[in-house]
């Protein structure tokens, strides 16, 4: 990941996005400086604890905080187009179209007064200039195939009357309805019990493949990108904090907050009594964010920096082929950490 | 469903049933607790001068001299089966639902209501308009504009709109807008066409108590609307809609209005409801001869027949908007189940 | 001016006074703003009072429509059924009795006329029988030629108490009825000759069982206005009253208004009383008092029917403003607001006691509770008003010079009493009348001043003869020693405005009478004395006496003789005040 301008632009890039907002108690800097790159048909994961800033940026990308108080600054290029300058309106054409999200707990997500299929016709029909019951049939299909069976009685339905996962089906066939080249899921699983989850992702990695779009799946919790990322960004405070490959991040981790995340990730092969290790602490303000790192009040290991991470902030920096990680600990440091401390840990624990 | 609508009717009888005994009993037997004979009663209802022969004719015919409960029988029975009246030439038939004679004016009662009731509807519905729209309307933007200039100034009107009375803004739109005024644009106090008169009159001689008793509702559809729209609009599912490129037109209005709308169509029905047995601020001050201005004259005048009548077509329509908004409930929250 | 030269039976007496309830309209007037007008002569010019004894505004010129409204209903358009004020001067409109009062300002108004009758009573030598010979080529609205049954149906009906509980019962008490009759709907085919006979279709003839002379006062009730028994519907008459002058019912809403369009079948030429000017009259009912006052003065209304005067909100508008003022009329009309005082209340049941609380009283006071002069009215010192034959000016007991009691007076009497220090007694009040609440403040005041604690005690307007202060036993019991209290009458006569306020056969132990304190068999006496003598010129000293003797009692305490303060519509002509009505006379009211 290069903070450079190149010629060539991904299909989605974002160079040094800000949202911050005004308020009362001073500006609270929800994204700070964030960079990336995705391709179509790849699958970005971004990582953090809530507040961290990734639910911001996904509803920046989407052009969601335009018209509201938010500040926003950086760049924001999809296909060769730079949204942050683009209008309110212009933006809204591509959104549900050209981007679409899925939104966690599709209870309240979706509109309590009209039926599922009536919410999957009205999104395909503000972007598709067809009668009723051409929608309609769409909507049915669209249902049919994220597995949700006897869609044609099914359309007619009303959220409250979907189970919890058959909801989150017709959340992304929602979604899906205009074939988005770029798809953004915040947090698609939590509401779901484990089971189910499983399906979902399974779900979206197919019709992922089916549509060769580009993924975002935003969560705090490592494990449902596991399986589905090729990219995964771990966000704290705002900013990056590691970026790299799925096997870089989960392999060989460098920043000790994502230590952290793998230590409290739940997985599938660890017996439910085994005990978790959790990060200490809470996530910081928004508004009075430390000096120095921000993560440093948190970390296990600041007192190895020479009060470094105190003072400044660290840059994000490459550690080797397309890993970044911001972190005031050297390299060596970082991997004999990891290598002596954590990863024997987690593997007994 | 029909169940449900069937067995709410039946309460619904069952409620009227107690209204008309306890507005008897305040009317009957609180008086008779108090130490009254049927000739005092009746006293209310000859000349001031009568003699005690007259008093003693007119509390044997207004059956004064039986016991309450056959009193109360009678009455009832008018509602169900009719009642017979020889107040002229011959015996006169007072076909079911009977509410009796003017004790006062010896003539039947529901012909009256029913006379009246036009005018009440026309009042009510009217100013339920204007108030719906213009309520809703300033609460809408008001909510999307919070703190905004526009949305102070409304909110302090709606203020002054719940505080100040219809006896002082319908006295004082009447002294402003009508009189023959430079600004007159309205009718004055006491005029009423009725619709298939003559619309346009119809309405030139409503539009002041409407905007006038539309201006206390409004008031408080307007505070209702703004807060319901903050919070709808912070809805998860107002997120979805705009994520799904709605315009933000479509999603003020079909999503954030719809679901800040469900309370206020509960407070709505009833208000009607309310309304429809009489605006009797409003009636009075415009002299506007309908059932809120009949009640205060019935009971002014302690016309015992007049008030029952009156009580029960009030009870009646409190009844049957509260059948409504529930029914209406289901159907405009899919998530209401009828039980 | 009453002819009333023999009164048989007391029974009749009982009836006969032509008071109206204290809250209704009507009573009669003196002109006592003799100042105020120029003497003689019609005038158009706007003054205040120019209608009080002259013709305001007077015009031949037909046509427009006349816009009444009343803040109140009628009790009946039926004229068998109806006993306010206003409705006995606007039925003339549309029906025509035997006899009427005059259509004339002032004191002529007292005069009596004939209507329907070609001439006034023609009585037997004894007064038991009068005649009345009807005016050929009168019709009914239908065209039907009215005749002498149709008056004797209107009569006869009238007589039935349990359809028209309204309306008085001289016709009841005073005509040779046969025995148990009560009237044509429930006595059916009872031959009533004997007491009217109709020998053909112009004469009718009234046989009393007493002699009465004064029965031409009978003669202009509105029971005598004809009704067609073939179109009478019993109580539901009043919805279409068949007319039989110069105004006919086009659209009748009980409750709501009406409006009255020309009768083409009246005839100027039998009917030298009316004018008949404007050409149809539209009357709301029930219209907000204040609403009233703001359409009378905007022009938008042309009378307030029921001609009791202004709002109190009006007034200090009106009165402040000299081109309103001069456009309003400030009559003393003949009603009195007075407090009752409870000779059986202790220690009230000792005179002296009762005198204290007369020279006590500040009757300043009192005006001010009834909103000055010109709203209120000026003070009584007595009972009988100054527009009532043989009204004298007494002042038994004199409030000091300025008005505001006399104090040492009171003492004096309460130390005859044996109450020197004062006693605790209550005053009620109507609690809906702000009016009569702020006078028992000011006499809870006043009487303070003299060691005399009053109590407050509210009761509801409704109930309140009926059950509380009208009603011995409970006025007793409680203790209700003073109890405000006012009382008007229909025309200027001793009789009709004393009877009911002091004869004390009035009062009811089940309560509802208007008298609840004067108990005096002497002055019963004078009573019955009074309706027996011939001679006007003897008795009205009668009527003073009464009034002398109530005042010795000191069952009375006298507050003030009311005024009104009527408001001249605009463009009205023909407007003035008549002391037959009390209020402005609407037979002959036209537009500009």
């Amino acid at each position: 990941m290069s903070e450079r301008i190149t010629g060539q632009k991904s299909f989605l890039e974002l160079n040094d996005l800000r949202i911050h907002f005004p308020t009362d108690d001073g500006v609270v800097k929800s994204v700070d400086g964030l960079s990336f790159r995705l391709e179509r048909g790849k699958t970005l994961g971004i990582v953090g604890e809530s507040g961290s800033g990734k639910s911001v940026t996904s509803l920046g990308v989407l052009g969601l905080h335009k018209g509201t108080r938010a500040r926003i600054s950086g760049e924001i290029w999809l296909d060769g187009e730079e949204l942050v300058s683009a209008t309110q309106e212009h933006v809204r054409t591509l959104r549900g179209k050209k981007m679409a999200m899925i939104f966690q707990d599709p209870l309240s997500a979706m509109h309590p007064y009209y039926t599922v299929g009536a919410q999957i016709i009205e999104a395909y029909r503000i972007h598709h200039k067809v009668g009723k019951a051409v929608a309609r049939k769409h909507a049915i299909d669209m249902l049919g195939r994220v597995g949700i069976p006897q869609p044609e009685r099914r359309v007619d339905s009303y959220p409250h009357e979907f189970s919890g996962g058959m909801r989150q089906r017709a959340m992304i066939a929602m979604a899906l309805s205009c074939d988005p080249e770029l798809l953004i899921a915040d947090e698609p699983t939590t509401a779901l019990d484990v089971t189910v989850q499983a399906q979902i992702l399974d779900l979206m990695r197919d019709l992922q493949q089916e549509f060769n779009s580009a993924l975002i799946i935003i969560t705090h919790d490592l494990g449902v990108v596991a399986e589905l990322a090729d990219d995964i960004l771990v966000m704290y405070g705002g900013k990056c904090i590691e970026y790299g490959g799925a096997e870089d991040i989960f392999e060989r981790p460098e920043h000790p907050y994502t230590w952290g995340l793998l230590g409290s990730m739940p997985r599938l092969d660890r017996e439910r009594t085994e005990r978790l290790m959790p990060i200490k602490g809470t996530p910081p303000s928004l508004i009075n964010v430390p000096d120095g790192c921000a993560f440093h009040p948190r970390c296990a290991f600041e007192g190895r920096t020479e009060g470094r991470a105190r003072t400044r902030v660290p840059e994000l920096l490459e550690t080797e082929g397309g890993h970044l990680v911001r972190c005031h600990l050297t390299r060596d440091e970082r991997r004999g950490i990891w290598e002596n401390e954590i990863k024997p840990n987690l593997e007994s624990a | 469903m029909v169940t449900y609508i069937i067995r709410r009717l039946i309460w619904g009888v069952f409620m009227l049933a107690i209204v008309s005994v306890i507005t008897f009993a305040i009317f009957f037997l609180v008086p008779r607790l108090a130490g009254a004979t049927s000739e005092s009663l009746a006293t209310r209802y000859v000349g001031r001068t009568a003699s005690a022969e007259q008093v003693k004719i007119a509390a044997e015919k207004l059956g004064f001299n039986d016991p309450l409960i056959v009193q109360y029988g009678r009455f009832a029975k008018g509602i169900v089966a009719g009642a017979d009246y020889d107040y002229g030439p011959g015996v006169e038939r007072c076909p079911a639902p009977c509410f009796g004679y003017s004790f006062l004016t010896r003539l039947p009662v529901w012909p009256d209501l029913l006379n009246r009731l036009p005018v009440t509807i026309s009042l009510a519905l009217g100013a339920a308009v204007i108030w719906l729209v213009a309520g809703v309307a300033t609460g809408v933007v008001s909510a999307l504009r919070r703190g905004s200039f526009f949305d102070r100034a409304a909110m302090s009107i709606a203020l002054a709109g719940v505080s100040l009375p219809i006896f002082f803004t319908g006295i004082v739109s009447l002294v402003v807008f009508s009189y023959g005024r430079p600004l007159a644009f309205a009718a004055p106090g006491g005029s009423f066409t009725p619709f298939f008169d003559n619309p346009a009159m119809w309405a030139y001689s409503l539009i002041l108590p409407w905007i006038t008793l539309a201006f206390l509702y409004a008031a408080g559809y307007a505070r209702l609307t703004r807060s319901g729209m903050l919070e709808t609009m912070n809805e998860d599912y107002i997120r979805t809609a705009r994520a799904k490129g709605l315009t933000e037109r479509v999603v003020v209005f079909k999503h954030g209005l719809r679901g800040a709308l469900t309370p206020i169509l509960t407070i709505f029905g009833l208000d009607l409801g309310l309304l429809m047995g009489g605006a009797v601020l409003t009636e009075s001050t415009f002299s506007l001869p309908g059932i809120g201005k009949y009640a205060i004259d019935a009971i002014t005048n302690q016309d015992l027949p007049k008030v029952m009548g009156v009580t029960l077509v009030a009870a009646f329509f409190v009844v049957m908007a509260n059948l409504v908004v529930d029914l209406l409930y289901a159907v405009v929250d899919p998530r209401v189940r009828l039980t | 001016m009453m002819r009333k030269t023999t009164l048989g039976v007391t029974a009749l007496g009982a009836v006969l006074a032509l008071g109206l309830s204290a809250c209704g309209g009507g009573g009669s007037a003196t002109p006592s703003q003799s100042g105020a007008a120029p003497a003689g002569g019609d005038t158009a010019k706007a003054e205040f009072n120019a209608a009080l004894t002259q013709v305001f505004n007077p015009s031949d010129k037909k046509g427009g429509i006349l816009k009444f409204a009343n803040a109140g209903d009628w009790d009946s358009l039926d004229p068998a059924d109806t006993y306010y004020g206003y409705s006995w001067n606007f039925v003339r409109l549309y029906g025509r009795a035997l006899v009427m009062f005059k259509p004339a300002p002032g004191k002529e108004s007292s005069q009596l006329v004939p209507d329907l009758a070609e001439n006034l009573g023609t009585p037997s030598d004894d007064a038991k029988t009068w005649t009345y010979k009807l005016r050929a080529g009168v019709k009914f609205e239908d065209g039907t030629p009215i005749t002498s049954k149709d008056v004797k149906y209107g009569v006869l009906r009238s007589l039935d108490k349990e359809v028209f509980p309204d309306g008085y019962t001289y016709f009841n008490d005073t005509l040779d009825l046969p025995k148990d009759y009560k009237g044509p709907y429930k006595s059916k085919g009872v031959n009533t000759d004997k007491a009217i006979e109709t020998p053909d279709d112009q004469t009718i003839v009234f046989h009393l069982k007493q002699a009465y002379s004064g029965f031409d006062y009978f003669a202009q009730l509105p029971a005598t206005i004809p009704v067609p028994e073939a179109k009478d519907t019993g109580a539901k008459y009043r919805e279409h009253v068949i007319s039989s002058g110069p105004y006919k019912f086009d659209k009748n809403e009980i409750g709501k208004g009406f409006n009255l369009v020309r009768n083409d079948q009246w005839d100027q030429a039998t009917d030298p009383n009316r004018k008949a000017l404007p050409d149809g009259y539209e009357v709301s009912t029930n219209v907000n008092a204040d609403d009233i006052d703001n359409r009378l003065l905007s022009g938008d209304l042309h009378v307030d029917i029921a001609g009791t005067g202004a709002q109190p909100a009006t007034l200090g508008r009106v009165l402040t403003d000299p081109a309103l003022k001069a456009n309003t009329d400030n009559p003393t009309i003949t009603r009195l607001w007075y407090t009752s005082i409870n000779g059986n209340v202790k220690p009230l049941d000792n005179i002296d006691c009762r005198k204290a609380v007369e020279y006590a009283a500040d009757k300043v006071a009192y005006q001010t509770a009834y909103g000055g002069e010109f709203s209120g009215g000026q003070i009584a010192t007595s009972l009988l008003p100054p527009g009532i034959p043989g009204h004298a000016d007494i002042n038994p007991y004199p409030s000091g010079t300025d008005n505001h009691g006399d104090i040492a007076k009171a003492k004096e009497a309460l130390t005859a009493c044996g109450q020197p220090n004062g006693f605790e007694t209550n005053i009620a009040y109507r609690a809906e009348r702000p009016k009569e609440k702020a006078t028992a403040e000011a006499l809870q005041q006043s009487l303070s001043k003299v060691g005399i604690k009053l109590t407050l005690k509210p009761f509801p307007q409704a109930d309140y003869y009926a059950l509380y202060a009208g009603k011995p036993g409970y006025a007793k019991d409680n203790k209700l020693g003073l109890a405000t209290n006012g009382w008007g009458a229909d025309w200027p006569d001793g009789y009709g405005f004393l009877q009911q306020m002091v004869d004390s056969r009035v009062i009811r132990d089940s309560g509802g009478s208007s008298n609840i304190s004067v108990r005096d068999p002497e002055v019963d006496k004078l009573i019955d004395q009074a309706s027996l003598e011939t001679d006007t010129a003897k008795r009205e000293p009668i009527w003073a006496q009464i009034d002398q003797k109530v005042m010795d009692d000191a069952f009375i305490l006298p507050g003030l003789w009311a005024k009104s303060l009527l408001i001249r519509g605009k463009g009205v002509t023909n407007v003035y005040f008549s002391d037959a009505t009390g209020m402005y006379d609407y037979l002959n009211m036209g537009l500009q």
